[in-house]
């Protein structure tokens, strides 16, 4: 019963939430001082014409009755179509969004594979020179702008080195030769059996991954070593210490076990920053994603792809919370 | 090909508008007529063989080619040609503008627009206009030659096949649209059915590549052929590597500055011409945009009928000065400027802001977003505008009607030109523009261009700046790219690869 409200609970909390996001999107857009139909029309087109799509917009309604017409639609799974693709909507996002999911997921893996480890390993160091080299790096990647560090990472590994594959998700020449089945191109590539595009792609994906991992890595390797070091102080700690448990024991098991929950709610955090947050790196490697979709989007007013990508990306981090959610409850009793 | 691709919303001739849309119907639609990129007043033949204009200069005929198929294997005929100039006037979408400009209107077009017979054309205009006018009206996108049994095979309700047209292609062009991945790519394969030269290379892939520098790596790297838009600093960057050269051409792109004639001071002559002495041209065209434009002080672009290319203002703060006292501002006053906040324009902004303080007139910059500055600008909420313009089509009337003609000044216009923008109508300029709309002999006709143009530089509130030239950076064993005045005339068919 307990658990059967506070789903409920979480549920309405999940739809107000998603209701506030739409109309905060909503309103944003219609505050800005941007013609939504000249910028559609472009400006040269006639009287007649733009009127036109003013009325097409549905621009000449009251705000609330657009609004109202907007949120009817969403709940009958329609996004509109965009002005700017030309496309629904809903087929755009499948198309932009696995492009972003493969890049945030895999620059998550990164992070928090080495992130964590590295925490782990500067707090148990605290104030040694492995500390201080693990704290510089996570401060150059807080501190550095994405879009430089993938310039230069492009720079030095794609146009010097040529270790890796440049921009796009794969190469030019193998455009259209993978079959759309699930929109995620690796997985696509290796599901068709084209051994030379599956590598194109993860090559393509190797360096993008790796500087959005680098803040990743930077995030979580901080909060990390943070928690540790909070844990490191408690009584418990020291008194398996004194009972002559081994260093590795008291951290992995021990202390480690305690910060598992709040790194969950972190390591998620991270990844649903990504799913909207990559923008600047999808611009520098040419990135195809639903950053730069959104990002297009409300520079050209089309309020259709910008509620839409909104939504989605709003829908998965409720998602990635509950998860979250989720596993707390499942590694920590205390919460069931 | 990595080029900024991101602001094609449309590939339907009757409604695509935007640059890159523009470039991608020049390549694989054909019109009755095209116009010679080498020099842009000069008209070549396309889909039509012969054309002319009876003697009331009104009734222009056009005799099309035999041997032109679409994709289908269908003939390209005249009923194909007329559903498509009809279709793009009905439809009423921005580029419909042009087909506006020569008379043709959803009232009338269906008369006005028939087919005598399978392979003739003939357009019957309201009023008599300079056949020139005409001529390089119908060299424009929205003139382009689509397919009328496979448009129409796709209608849904009464779009006339536009929803499917916008994402396909039926047309016949060099190249055929094989794909259009909205901001991600679009690919081009050798038409097998054009009548005309096949193109040197047989596929091409355009792939949307917003960061610059990262456009510039992939030329390096050899992973693209061709950059689109480099800034002049990487242009002057490459210009030192032995595996890269540049294929030019100018633009018709004009920026300028609009000065709004509802501020007291703007709305001063001896202000205007202040102003166009305290702009440093030079230095903002060495020092800002280097390679990619050209001083120039005239509305009409380089190679236009009657276009001229002089200069007859230099950075002269003393005589700016001496222009503001006689009107009581030797101390100068404030004014704002609206640019974009999307470089070089702010750049420029600030370099026009250090020149107009040498003359006491002190600037506040406002940045905005393009379309958020635009919207600004055709609400005349501004005092100085930093723009760009460019014409609909290669005809000198377009930018003449532009940035002179504003019958209504009234605040609910619905001709919201440059000059109405600014506020500014003046009626004798007015009626030379129209004058030179209908002159049918040539040669007058671009000798009263000449003189609107001149006229234009001394009265005008508008601080003509600068030229767009477009620079394309490519591979060494690669070239031919050709690149016209405007969008649609930016040709692949010539691109070779070694």
């Amino acid at each position: 019963m307990k658990a059967a409200s506070h789903t409920a609970r979480i549920l309405i909390s999940a739809v107000l939430t998603l209701l506030g996001l739409l109309l905060a999107t909503f309103l944003i857009a219609r505050v800005v001082p941007i013609d939504p139909a000249l910028a559609i029309l472009g400006d040269r087109a006639s009287a007649s014409s733009y009127e036109q799509t003013r009325k097409e917009l549905g621009l000449d309604r009251p705000l609330y009755v657009q609004f109202g017409r907007y949120v009817a639609s969403v709940a009958r799974g329609d996004f509109g179509r965009s002005a700017l693709t030309k496309n629904p909507v809903a087929q755009d996002i499948g198309r932009f969004f696995p492009a972003t999911i493969e890049l945030a997921t895999g620059a998550t893996l990164i992070g928090a594979l080495l992130g964590v480890p590295a925490g782990l390993y500067a707090a148990a160091r605290r104030g040694k020179v492995t500390d201080h080299v693990m704290r510089a790096l996570g401060l150059f990647g807080y501190s550095v702008p994405v879009f430089w560090l993938g310039m230069m990472a492009l720079v030095l590994f794609y146009a010097d080195l040529g270790w890796v594959a440049g921009p796009g998700r794969i190469d030019t020449a193998l455009e259209d030769f993978v079959p759309h089945v699930t929109g995620f191109i690796m997985i696509d590539a290796a599901l068709s059996g084209d051994g030379e595009a599956f590598r194109s792609a993860l090559s393509h994906l190797v360096l993008p991954a790796l500087v959005l991992g680098y803040f990743s890595f930077a995030y979580i390797s901080r909060m990390t070593r943070s928690f540790m070091l909070q844990e490191l102080g408690q009584e418990y700690i020291v008194a398996a210490r004194a009972k002559g448990l081994g260093e590795r024991r008291v951290l992995w098991v021990h202390a480690f076990r305690n910060v598992r929950l709040p790194l969950i709610t972190v390591i998620a955090l991270a990844y649903a920053g990504l799913l909207e947050g990559s923008v600047l790196t999808e611009t520098v490697f040419s990135w195809p994603g639903i950053g730069q979709y959104i990002t297009n989007s409300l520079l050209s007013i089309d309020m259709n792809a910008v509620l839409g990508g909104t939504l989605v990306i709003g829908v998965m981090f409720i998602a990635v919370n509950l998860i979250a959610d989720l596993l707390y409850r499942v590694l920590d009793p205390r919460a069931r | 090909m990595a080029k900024q691709i991101d602001d094609i919303v449309s590939l339907d001739p009757a409604e695509a508008y935007e640059l890159s849309g523009a470039e991608v119907i020049g390549n694989v639609y054909s019109r009755l007529i095209d116009y010679d990129a080498a020099a842009p007043s000069k008209l070549k033949p396309d889909l039509a063989i012969s054309w002319k204009v009876d003697a009331d200069g009104k009734t222009f005929t056009f005799v099309m080619r035999d041997n032109a198929r679409f994709e289908t294997g269908k003939p390209a005929t005249s009923a194909d040609a007329v559903f498509s100039l009809q279709r793009a006037v009905m439809l009423d979408k921005a580029p419909a503008v042009i087909l506006n400009a020569i008379g043709l209107t959803k009232d009338n077009v269906a008369a006005a627009v028939t087919a005598p017979d399978a392979h003739t054309v003939q357009i019957k205009l309201p009023k008599s206009l300079a056949p020139s006018f005409v001529y390089f009206c119908l060299t424009g996108v929205s003139a382009s030659v689509v397919d009328k049994e496979t448009v129409l095979s796709h209608q849904q309700g009464n779009d006339m096949g536009l929803q499917w047209l916008e994402t396909h292609w039926a047309g016949t062009g060099p190249y055929r649209l094989v794909i259009w991945r909205p901001n991600e790519y679009y690919a081009f394969e050798a038409n097998s059915k054009y009548w005309g030269p096949k193109p040197a290379t047989r596929r091409i892939i355009v792939r949307q590549v917003k960061d610059a520098s990262t456009q510039r790596l992939m030329l390096e790297r050899g992973d693209v052929d061709y950059a689109r838009n480099l800034d002049k600093d990487q242009l002057a960057a490459l210009a030192k590597n032995p595996s890269i050269k540049f294929d030019k051409g100018i633009k018709s792109a004009i920026t300028y500055l609009g000065l709004n004639q509802k501020n007291q001071y703007l709305a001063k002559p001896e202000v205007v011409e202040a102003l166009k002495y305290l702009v440093d041209y030079d230095a903002i065209a060495n020092a800002i945009l280097g390679a990619t434009a050209t001083v120039h002080q005239s509305f009409e672009p380089v190679g236009f009928l009657g276009a001229i290319s002089d200069q007859p203002y230099k950075f002269d703060p003393a005589k700016a000065k001496e222009l503001l006292a006689k009107v009581g501002l030797a101390g100068g006053f404030n004014i704002t400027m609206d640019v974009r906040n999307a470089t070089p324009e702010p750049e420029i902004g600030q370099t026009l802001q250090a020149g107009f303080a040498q003359g006491g007139v002190k600037v506040e910059l406002v940045p905005g977003d393009g379309k958020q500055v635009l919207t600004k600008y055709r609400a005349r909420h501004h005092d100085i505008f930093l723009g760009e313009w460019e014409p609909d089509y290669p005809d000198p009337h377009s930018n003449a009607e532009g940035f002179i003609v504003n019958p209504d000044n009234r605040d609910n216009s619905t001709m919201k030109t440059p000059a109405w923008r600014n506020a500014w109508s003046d009626p004798a300029m007015m009626k030379a523009v129209a004058d030179a709309l209908v002159e049918r002999d040539d040669k007058k006709r671009a000798a009263m261009y000449e003189k609107i143009q001149r006229d234009f530089m001394v009265h005008a509130p508008y601080v003509m700046l600068f030229e767009q030239v477009e620079v394309a950076a490519h591979r060494a064993n690669v070239h031919g790219l050709t690149i016209g005045v405007t969008s649609e005339f930016d040709r692949y068919a010539g691109i070779a690869k070694q």
